[in-house]
């Protein structure tokens, strides 16, 4: 078998999962995200245990990542290097934030929530993708 | 009390489909990245793959749990399109997004990462605070 059909299969798998956690921890709830940022209001912090239990397992899998010489279905791995904190990871992730308040969606769980059809989850999304575009082709090639 | 242990169980879900990923095919599981690579038209098979089963995900809950998980968007269409702008143009810019940053940025203990985290946090409070204020 072909090594693309093993990482297609991986991929395929990992965004079941992903997506499954994401509807069993209420992330694909916007109130039930907004009542978590609601911090001055009626604050609701059960989605904190999402970002830690996520944080815990994925600092396990960081820890044998490094003991392995390259993923199973790759010969290197992927994973970012730059270090520096520059305007646009500052600026970028405030503007990200401010949409996610604002909408309740972050881009995985509007996403999955395509699943259930709702035409609110449809027009973020389409929004969601233009602002990436506008990003992509537009922002990040002026110069 | 019984509402943590979804919310935990899930969590530790999203962290597993994270390490799969990591040390299967050495990727980041960034939704930001996964799906702007895909509307840019790079590394297509496996980033279809990933957001296939991103919407198969629901359907899983909904064959084990015999009903949808819940999704209720309060905003109108305006700030719907709004917040879905900014998702989109500030996930790209800062190279993140709850996922890349928030799971496998703190778990590698970036310090980008941890920068964002705190950002993005803070401006999503904001967002909250002030559309409670204007009664949005």
């Amino acid at each position: 078998m072909n090594r693309n059909v093993y990482q297609f299969g991986a991929a395929l798998a990992s965004g079941i999962v992903f997506g499954f956690g994401l509807s069993l921890s209420g992330m694909l709830n916007p109130a039930r995200v907004q009542g978590f940022l609601d911090i001055f209001g009626a604050w609701d912090p059960t989605l904190a245990f999402v970002l830690g239990g996520a944080v815990v397992v994925a600092f396990i899998g960081v820890q044998v990542m490094k003991l392995m010489l390259h993923p199973a279905f790759d010969d290197s791995f992927h994973v970012p290097t730059n270090r520096r904190i520059d305007a646009p990871l500052v600026i970028g992730s405030a503007l990200f934030g401010l949409g996610w308040g604002i909408g309740g969606f972050c881009p995985g769980p509007a996403v999955a929530s395509l699943a259930l059809g709702l035409p609110q989850s449809v027009l973020f999304v389409i929004a969601m993708l233009v602002g990436m575009t506008l990003h992509d082709r537009l922002w990040s090639r002026r110069t | 009390m019984s509402a943590y242990l979804p919310s935990l169980a899930g969590g530790m879900l999203i962290g597993a489909s994270a390490v799969m990923l990591l040390l299967l095919s050495g990727r980041i599981a960034g939704i930001s990245g996964i799906v702007g690579r895909l509307v840019q038209g790079i590394g297509m098979t496996t980033n279809l793959a990933f957001v296939l089963g991103l919407l198969l995900g629901p359907l899983a809950y909904l064959f084990m749990f015999g009903g949808w998980p819940a999704v209720q968007i309060t905003a109108g269409w305006p700030l719907i399109i709004i917040a879905g702008l900014l998702v989109g143009f500030g996930s790209r810019m800062g190279s993140g997004c709850t996922s890349g940053h928030g799971v496998l940025g703190l778990a590698r203990m970036s310090p980008r990462s941890i920068v964002a985290v705190a950002i993005f946090l803070t401006a999503g409070v904001v967002a909250v605070a002030v559309m409670r204020g204007l009664g949005l």
